[in-house]
This record gives structure tokens, sequence and C-alpha cells, in this order.
């Protein structure tokens, strides 16, 4: 496994990249930003291939002591590898996504979008917790930039929002990690996931880390500030908003809340599905009467991000393998319908959603393609959004019928509000005349939206390729949290075992179930 | 290479290429395409129908590509041949060849052909991998594709506001059926550990008496699994209360409707419930709530159908009717009946359908029955075909000697449920008996209406439309105020005093690339109850299912040994039903509007559908759209917004007057809170 450091270079390909983008300024900065993220998505394939399936936990580790306990820690497992994967892909789309839209400052906007890249590389293979902190909190830094200085209107007040929201967890989680590494005396991640806390302590630890990672996901009560900062991004924000950092809240679960306080991720699972559940039917109703469609799709997200956080707390195989595939599956369709809100918005300038209709007949490749990524969202089965959809509320149903009843209707809903706007964008007559004489996608526009469309049909027909890697450690996981399972977790218990006396004393009462 | 594998993926690669290459593949290649790969499907399937019937096939499982697994829970994409999948492979394949075919002749006049054969052979497969599947969530993926496809030709159309609002109507309504079906898997998986058909189906009968929790009740486990399972049925086969889609589904073309929301999709429910009778029979609770629901629609559907004008919407209630039938012969255990139903239904339905496509396309998009009259002579090929479809419907037939094939179907049916013996079966029995007089009833309004009489066409928009501007012929015509104009009952019999009533229109005959269709379903119609009859219901033919659905003899027996006033019962009920509608609408065409004007209240509930829609609408539609917009401004922006992130900047500019340097100046600080707090870690570290 030592030897080539491919994780370091792909942290450094992008950081490279930005710092070329300075320099060149407007000419030649689009070029750069291509090339780098193209460099980090071939290094990507390169690192899926050469993970290792049934290897060791942590492969391509890297590790070089810095100063006083803090290191150059890296490396990834499964999980990690199909979120960098993720990231990576995405990535040369939201550069092409700004091609044309973005005039303003393009050096540094480019540059924004590389340091981004190098952040969230680093998020999900740093393995020291105070490498981890920096690349998560500095990794919003860009973020925010590039809401507040290429964003639209009231792109100020979207990024304060955001900035509160953020600085509350974040606070919060940093004093929670002072104090794991006094009390575990380490900051490597791994061995922090193996570490027992008291069952005190974790209340307090969890809590802390939830607070950062509810924001970050984001769960509702805290969720106001996504649609928000959806709205006022530029659609590769948005994109990258949507498809990567909301990851980082789940990952974080993943990471950190589920294995290194499994006691206290019990404890409050009832939270968690408490709020789950209130999102997936409050989030759905509000996205039915957006008028806007970035908001109406950032709502859909909150109802989404949900299925995710009950997949995970559903302490079971299923849970967490579909709550990982959601958020694979919401990278990508989320990323693919803000692309769509781009593409047209790129033409019209506006999000309006009235001030569209019938584009099937002047943009019937856009139609098509807007159509698949509605279905994937709505979780159709072959594509993305069922795979992951149907573990997670499969893994939930085994804990608790009332919650996967609940978050169930999320699939009623989610078809009202996304054939709701399908029907209002693509559908009907052709109202107004700009919007008519709109063009269809151009080669640019279909090289971004083929290859997404092809990776959702692919994780619908043959998960495997994504369920392969990360399944010894979803396993591994699931047996570091089965002795937190608790009895009083699953509040409806199957009732197996009266079968036998009874099947005996019913056997003459259904004598043709027999045959 | 085994020709399953064929019969489902042709259709899915002519759906793409026709799909993708649109219209820069043009109209003929795309049609020949998909059509093509129909005329293949379709041969290859019945000799694998046929050497089920013959006894000579096994059951077989094709392996396609593992698709997931994670944990126990696995399922892969396989095709699964047996007894049951063979009727329904014939059943899809040749309906769907034929409505393709047909469909060449009534989309001639439509500019996006490539689109609507792409998505008629896009269903077509989808339906196939339904009927394969060998694991519940396969069955889901076919379920729901079929859902996507049936979404996308009812809107087709889709610039008119009423076939949108009828496509997402169509597929949400679906979705609540689909939520019981996801839960039923869950439920079964969390019981078997497994979704494999097979599987379960084998372990089913152990668990009897078993009991689950479930929302907090506990109960027995096969009730609450088989029910939530039937909840996706009565989604799919438009049962009583999820049954409001399925009427306004005829705002898709025609040939859709005589396909998916006759034959083929609509009945999927019930190869459902059957494909899982080993599951069903093991309780009785689940068993007697299909029987009652299926007993309760078929009634409902057949009140409502004998009010409507709409040609089409009389034939699709007529289905919703039909599928009631099929649902309680599977209560009361008869599955064989059930299935040979749906084998026969198939073909009369979509004859009636095709036909009906035939009428209205003669009379340029006119679908209103009260402009028809006196077609008899001018279409007689489309005439003769519904004269087959009708005859097989209401099922008319003579004891042991020959019927159409309705007769043999619903006759088993209905006999099935009186020799059940129970109270739910005599219920059902009672409803199947006054629905099959409601069926023969308006069967024969709509032929009166339609063939015979005198012409009432001079009154319809669509005629006037056609005699004025005869190169108007675009589908825009097809937008039509179903509602409004269908309460004045009374003139549709004030026609023709003055003058001949014809307007000076003249129907004419479909093209034969249409006819054809309808001949041969002709045929189906007359012939597949006699033919097959011995095959799906007779004493000891239980070999031919070879345990694919559950065919209990006694079953047979109770339906051999019921009185025979019951076996005439049917035909008693058709020849009054017959001789109704013949005096009603032909010799006294008066009664109807002096009928409605006596029963004003009763006729305007059956004829507003038993107000459903209006129902739906106050519970469920407005409150939605209420809340929506009272969580977002009210919850979001009200109270979460204001007391939170904007409630902390108020508090901020109230405190130090730094509300623009916090503006401003935020990213700064909160780059310095993170340093801060990395230097207090790092200098601990050191320190320690």
């Amino acid at each position: 496994m030592s030897g080539f450091p491919i994780l370091t270079l792909m942290l450094l390909v992008p950081l490279a990249g930005a710092v070329g983008c300075l320099v060149s300024g407007d000419r030649g900065a689009r070029q750069i930003a291509l090339v780098a993220t193209l460099i980090d998505l071939a290094l990507g394939a390169v690192l899926w291939s050469g993970y290792q399936i049934g290897g060791p936990q942590w492969q391509f580790v890297e590790h070089v002591p810095l100063f006083a306990g803090f290191s150059w820690a890296l490396g990834i497992d499964g999980i990690a590898l199909l979120l960098i994967l993720l990231s990576v892909f995405l990535m040369p789309i939201c550069i092409g996504a700004s091609w044309e839209a973005v005039t303003k400052r393009v050096g540094e906007y480019y540059a924004a979008f590389l340091l981004m890249e190098t952040l969230m590389i680093g998020v999900f293979a740093a393995q020291d917790l105070y490498l981890f902190y920096i690349m998560f909190e500095a990794g919003l830094i860009p973020m925010y930039l590039i809401i507040g200085i290429w964003g639209g209107q009231d792109r100020i007040y979207a990024s304060y929002k955001f900035f509160l929201y953020t600085l509350l967890g974040s606070v919060l989680m940093l004093i929670a990690m002072l104090w794991m590494a006094h009390e575990a005396g380490t900051t490597d991640i791994p061995t922090l996931m193996a570490y027992d806390f008291a069952p005190t302590a974790q209340t307090w630890l969890f809590l802390a880390f939830f607070a950062s990672f509810a924001v970050k996901m984001p769960m509702w009560p805290v969720h106001t500030w996504l649609p928000d900062a959806h709205v006022q991004a530029p659609t590769a924000g948005s994109v990258i908003l949507a498809g990567v950092l909301l990851k980082m809240g789940g990952y974080g679960f993943i990471r950190f809340s589920l294995p290194m306080f499994p006691e206290a991720s019990a404890q409050f699972s009832g939270l968690v599905f408490a709020l789950s559940m209130i999102a997936v039917v409050v989030t759905s109703l509000i996205a039915l009467v957006q008028h806007d469609m970035k908001k109406l799709i950032a709502y859909s997200s909150v109802a989404h991000m949900a299925i995710v956080t009950i997949g995970l707390f559903a302490f079971n195989v299923q849970g967490l393998e579909g709550a990982m595939i959601v958020m694979l599956s919401h990278g990508l369709v989320s990323g693919a319908l803000f692309l769509c809100v781009g593409i047209i918005y790129d033409r019209l300038h506006t999000r309006e959603i009235d001030r569209y209709g019938g584009l099937s007949i002047n943009m019937p490749r856009y139609a098509l393609f807007f159509l698949l990524f509605t279905m994937a969202s709505i979780g159709l089965p072959g594509t993305s959004g069922f795979v992951g959809e149907f573990l997670s509320l499969g893994g939930i149903y085994q804990v608790s019928s009332w919650v996967a009843l609940v978050c169930t209707t999320g699939i009623i809903l989610g078809a009202a509000y996304m054939l709701y706007l399908y029907r209002r964008v693509a559908f009907g007559e052709q109202q107004h005349a700009d919007a008519a004489a709109m063009t269809d996608l151009t080669p640019r526009e279909l090289a971004m939206v083929v290859p997404l469309a092809l990776a959702v049909l692919w994780m619908g027909v043959y998960p495997e390729s994504f369920l392969a890697p990360m399944r010894a450690d979803i396993a591994a996981l699931d047996a570091r949290v089965a002795r937190a399972k608790p009895a009083g977790d699953a509040k409806v218990t199957p009732g197996k075992p009266v079968v036998h006396d009874a099947a005996h004393a019913q056997h003459g009462a259904a004598p043709e179930g027999a045959h | 290479m085994n020709s399953i594998l064929f019969i489902v993926f042709v259709p899915l690669l002519a759906a793409v290429v026709a799909g993708l290459g649109n219209k820069q593949l043009g109209n003929v290649p795309a049609k020949v395409i998909t059509t093509g790969s129909l005329a293949i499907s379709c041969l290859l399937s019945w000799p694998i129908f046929l050497s089920f019937l013959s006894g000579s096939a096994e059951a077989s499982v094709t392996p396609v590509l593992q698709w997931v697994q994670s944990g126990t829970m696995a399922f892969d994409w396989a095709l699964r041949v047996d007894s049951l999948t063979a009727v329904m492979l014939v059943v899809i394949t040749s309906v769907s060849f034929l409505v393709h075919l047909y469909s060449w002749g009534y989309m001639s006049e439509e500019p996006d052909q490539p689109r609507f054969f792409a998505y008629l052979s896009l269903f077509t497969f989808a339906m196939l991998m339904l009927v394969t599947a060998d694991n519940l969530v396969q069955m889901f993926f076919g379920w729901e594709g079929v859902g996507l496809a049936s979404y996308l030709l009812i809107g087709f159309w889709f610039r008119k506001p009423s076939a949108c609002a009828a496509a997402i109507k169509a597929f949400v309504v679906n979705r609540v059926g689909d939520l019981g079906f996801m839960l039923g898997i869950f439920g079964t998986y969390l019981v078997f550990d497994t979704v494999s058909i097979p599987e379960i189906l084998a372990a089913a009968p152990s668990m009897a008496g078993s009991t689950i929790g479930f929302l907090g009740y506990r109960l027995d486990t096969m009730t609450v699994l088989c029910v939530l399972l039937f909840i996706g049925a009565m989604g799919k086969s438009a049962q009583l209360g999820l049954h409001t889609w399925l009427p306004d589904a005829m705002e898709g073309p025609t040939p859709v409707s005589a396909l998916i929301h006759a034959a083929t999709m609509v009945t999927a429910g019930v190869f459902m419930v059957c494909r899982l009778s080993p599951m069903f029979v093991v309780s009785p609770t689940a068993l007697g709530f299909v029987t009652f629901i299926g007993a309760a629609t078929c009634f409902f559907a057949a009140t409502v159908g004998t009010t409507q004008w709409d040609i089409k919407r009389v034939i699709a209630y007529s289905t919703c009717s039909q599928l009631g039938y099929m649902f309680f012969a599977a209560g009361v255990g008869a599955f064989g009946s059930a299935m040979f139903h749906l084998f026969t239904h198939a073909f009369f339905k979509a004859l009636l359908f095709l036909g009906a496509g035939s009428v209205i396309h003669a009379m340029h998009h006119e679908q209103d029955m009260r402009y028809y009259g006196a077609l008899r002579k001018e279409i007689p090929i489309t005439f003769w075909a519904m004269m087959m479809g009708t005859l097989a419907i209401t099922g008319v037939g003579i004891v042991d000697v020959f019927g159409f094939a309705g007769f043999y179907s619903k006759d088993s049916i209905l006999e099935a449920a009186y020799g059940a013996g129970t109270e739910l079966g005599g219920f059902a029995f009672w409803c199947g008996i006054t629905a099959a007089l409601m069926t023969s009833f308006y069967s024969w309004r709509l032929v009166f209406l339609t063939f015979y009489g005198q012409p009432r066409w001079a009154a319809s928009e669509h005629i006037q439309h056609a005699v004025h501007d005869s190169h108007d012929h675009g589908h825009d015509d097809h937008a039509h105020a179903h509602d409004h104009a269908h309460d004045d009952h009374g003139h549709a019999h004030d026609h023709g005093a003055s003058h001949d009533g014809t307007g000076g229109y003249h129907p004419h005959e479909s093209p034969w690339v249409m006819l054809v269709p309808l001949i041969v379903l002709s045929l189906g119609a007359v012939l597949a109850g006699y033919v097959f009859h011995h095959a799906f219901i007779s004493e000891g033919t239980g070999e031919f299912w070879q345990g694919s659905l559950v065919f209990a003899e006694h079953t047979i027996h109770a339906m051999h040994a019921v009185p025979t006033w019951v076996k005439w019962a049917p035909f008693t009920v058709m020849a009054l039903g017959f001789a109704t509608a013949w005096y009603a609408y032909l010799k006294n065409p008066s009664l109807p509007a002096a009928f409605v004007e006596q029963l004003g209240v009763i006729h305007q509930f059956v004829f507003r559908k038993w107000y459903f829609d209006e129902l739906y609408a106050f519970l469920f539609v407005r409150p939605a759209f209420w809340f929506g917009r009272v969580f977002w401004k009210q919850g979001d922006v009200g109270i979460i917004d204001r007391f939170g992130p904007n409630g902390a900047a108020w508090v901020v500019a109230q405190g130090a007057r730094v509300a623009q340097r916090v503006q401003s100046g935020y990213l700064y600080s909160y780059a310095l809170v993170m340093l801060i707090g990395l230097v207090m870690g790092i200098s601990y570290v050191v320190v320690r």
C-alpha cells in the first residue's frame, strides 16, 4: 500500500491548479481548471482500480508526523473512496457549467473551486482529527466566497445565514475534538473509531458533533440556510454544494458519531427519527408550493437527506448501505437537477417556474434528460435513487414501522412535487415567446449531462460496483454499533416466536396453503 | 440462447433506438423497429405458452445480472418463466403487437410518432419485467416502469392541461399504492429474510398464526403483509379508493387505453395476487379484504359506467368493474378463474377500446356518444368487431354448448363466489350479479347509442370542425371539455327533428392496418373462452398451473356443485340488461331523460362518480398545498429564520451596533475562531 502518495497528489493537483488560475487571471483559467480537475478525475480512477476490495480496511495510507503529535495522515476506506470519487467526478462538470456563465473575476472563481476540491478530498481522506477539522471547516470558506461574490441578488444574506449556522456547529465540534484528543491521547481517527468513550461523555460529544453535522446535512429545523444558499449560488456552486458539501454531514455521522459514540447514537436515534420524519413530510410539502426551481430542488434535498439519516441510525447493514447509496445518488441527481436548472437559467436568466413551459417542444433532448433526473429523484427503480431509498427505508422498517411508514410517504410527495415541477417546465403550451425560442442542449451541455445520466443508470442497474468497495467497512461499522443496538430502539418487535404452535393449530383451517 | 431474453429485451432495445433516434430516425423506421420487435416477442411467446399448455415445459429462471446485495437482502435481475408468466407473456406481447400495428393508422396524423412508439415498446418491456420477476423487487421495478410508461403515454399530448393533470394523477395515486407495496416488501423481508418469491411462497404456510408488531399494534403476520401488498395491487389495478386515476387516464391516445389501461398494466395487481397466492391463502382475513374490495369495486364502477356519455369513459369504468371481478375471484380462492378472466378480458377489452378508437377516428375525434348514432352502416367492420366485444363482455353463451370469451370466465367467477359458501362470497356473488346486469346494460347502451338510432352528428363541435375545415386535423381537437357540457341530458334526444342530423358529415371506415387488429382480437373475443377454459379452470387441470398459483380442486368442485339457478343467473341478468338497454335507447328513447329527472339526486351522485374526486381534492390535494404554504411562510420563514439566524443578527446589531461589520467581516471572524481553536488544540498537545 505504501509507496506512491496518490492521495497527496490528488490534493496537490487542484491546489497547483488554483495557484495557476490566480496567476493566469481571466485568460486561461478555465482551461487550467478543466485540466486540473480532469487529472484529478483520472487519479480518482486510478485510486478506484487500485483499491483492493477485501484488502486492509485503510488503504493508500500516508503518515508524516509534522509537529507535536499533529501529523499529515491520509488514508481511505471504501466509504471515503466512494465520496472522493463523487467529488472528482462532479468537479469537471462544475467547471463545464461555469464555462460561459461566469464572466467576472474568472481566475479567482476557478481558484476558489479548485481550492474547494482540495479541501473536499482532504475531508474524506484525512485520518487525523485536526487535519479533518481544518479541511472540514476550511472547505466552506471557498463556498462562502463563491456564494458571496458570484452569487445572485441576495448573496450577502444567504452567505451570512450559511455562516451563522455553521459557526455554531463548528465551535462545539472543535471543543469536543479537543476533549477527545485529551481523553484518548491520540488524534488518529482509526484509533478513535475503536476507542470506547464513557457513555455519559458520549452523550455530550455526540451532541457537539451532532450540532455540526446536522447543520451540514442539513436536518430540519437547521435547514433554512440551504434554500437561500442554493438560490443565490451560481449553478456550479449549487452542484457542488448539493453534490458534495451536503455529504460531509453524512460522512461525519458515519466516520465519527456512529463508531465513536455508538451508545449515544442509539440514545439519540429517537430524536434523529423524529427530525427526519418531520423533514420528509414538511419539506416535501414546502417543495410542492415553491415558485423558484432552485428552492424546490433545495427543499427536496432536505427531504432526501432525511432518508440518509434514518438509514444511518437504523443500526443495520441495509440502512447504512442505503444511506451511503442515497448520498452518492443524491450527489449525482441533485447535482444534475441543479445543472438542468442552470442550463435554462443561462438562457432566460430567471428561476421562476412560471416563466417556462412547453420546453419539450423546443428542447426535446433537454426534456429527456430532465425527465431522467426527475425520475431518479423520485426513486424510480432502475435509477440510482431507488436503490438507496429502498435499502434505507428497508433498513428503518426493521427498527420501526412508524418511521418507515412516515418516511415512505416521501415517495408519494416526492412524485407530486417533482412531476408538478416537470409539468410546469417541460409540459403544457409554450407560454412565453422567449422561453419558446430557447435552443436545445449544446455539445458542451451534453458533455455534462450525459456522464451524469450514465452514472445514474449504472448505479441503478448495477449498484454492485459501488456496494462492493464499502461492504467490508459497513459490515465493520455494523459490528461496531451492534452492541449499542438497544432493545428499546426498535419500537416494533416482529412476533415470530408464536409460529410453531400456531402453525400446527392452524393446519386444519387453511389446508390449501399446503399445495 | 434462451428465447425469454429476446422476448423481454428486444422491445427495450427498440424503445431506446426509436426514442433516442426520434425525429432523426424518422417515422417509418421507428415504427418498423418497434412493431417488428413486438412481432419477434409475440412469435417467441406463443410457443412458450403452448408448451406449458401441452405440459411439456417446466418452470425456469434465467439469470441476467446481479442487482443488489446488502447484508442478507439480495436480489438479482432474472427472468422467471412458468405457467402463470406464460399466460401473461402471450397476453402482453399479442395485445401489444396488435396495438403497435393499430397505431400505425390511428396515430398517422401525429407529428411525434417515434416518441409514441418508443413509449409503447418501453411499456411492453417494463410489463414483461414485471411478469417475469423472480423476486419482489424486480416486480416492483416492472411495476414502477409500467407506471412511468403510463405517465408518459397519458401525458403524450403534453400541451393539453387535462392530459398533464391526468398523467400526474395517475402517477401519484399509483404511488399511494406503491407505499403499501414497498412496506409489504420490507415486512416480507423482515419476516422471511428474503425477497425471492419462490422462497417466500415456500415459507409462507409456516407463518400461519404468527403475529407481528405493526404501527404499535400486534397483528397477524400474513394479514399485515398481504394487505400491504394488496394496497399496491389496488393502486395499479384501480380498485375502489385508488381508482380515480383510471378514468382520467383516458386522456391518453386510445391505443394506449387499450394496451395499458385495459389489457395489461391494470391487470398487474391481479397477477401479483395470483403470483403470491400461496401467501394470501395463509391469511383468510386478507383474502376477505381482497374479496370485499373486488366486489365493491365491481359494483361501484358498473353503476358509474351506466351514466357516462364519453365512450372511452364507459369502457374505462367497465375495465375497473371487470378488475373487481378478477379480485373477488382471487379473494374466494379461485385464482385460476381470476387469471382466466384476466386472459379473456385482455382480448375483448382491448377489442372494445380499439373499436372505440376506430369509432372516434371515424367521427373526427368526437368521443361523446350523444353525438353518435346510426354508425352501423357507415363503419360496418368496426361495428361487427364492437359487437363481438360486447357479446364477449356481457357473457353471451349457452351453458355447456358455446359461449363468447367472457361467458366462461365471468360465469366461473360468479359460481366460485357462490360456491365459496361464505358470507363474503355471497356478498361478492350478489355484487357480481348486479354488476353483470349493469355491464350488459351499459355495453348495449353503448352499442345502441353509437351504431343504432338516428344520426346525431350535426350537434358535435368536432364534426362541425371537420365539415367546415376539413384540413384541420391537429390533435388539439382532443381538447374536449368532458364535464361541463354533460349536465344537460335532455338535449341528447332532441336531435334530428328538422334535418337528418348528419350535418353533412360522412364517417369513413378506418384503414386496414387498424381493422386487422380488430379482426384478430374479435377472434380472441369469440374463441378465447371456448378454446382455453379447459386449461385454465377445469377439474384436474391443476397441472397446467404447475403450482405457479394456488389451484384448489375443491374450489372447482364447489363451482360445479352450485345450484342450477346460479348457473343461469348470469345469462338471465345479461338478457335483462340487453332488454332494458334496448327499450330505453331504441324503443322509447325519451325514457332515460325522464328516468334521470325522477332520480335527480341519485343520478347526479352516480354520474359524478360518487364524488370521489371532489372528496380527495378536499381531503388531500388542497390541504397539501395549504400545509406547504403554512410550513414555508409561517414555519421556515416565520419561526425558524426569525428566531434563528435573523434573530441572532438582530441581537448582534442591538448589542454592539456592529451588524455592518459582522456582515462584511464574518469570514475573517470565522477563520479567526477556527484558528484560535486550532492554536489552543495544538498548544495543548505541546504543553501536555
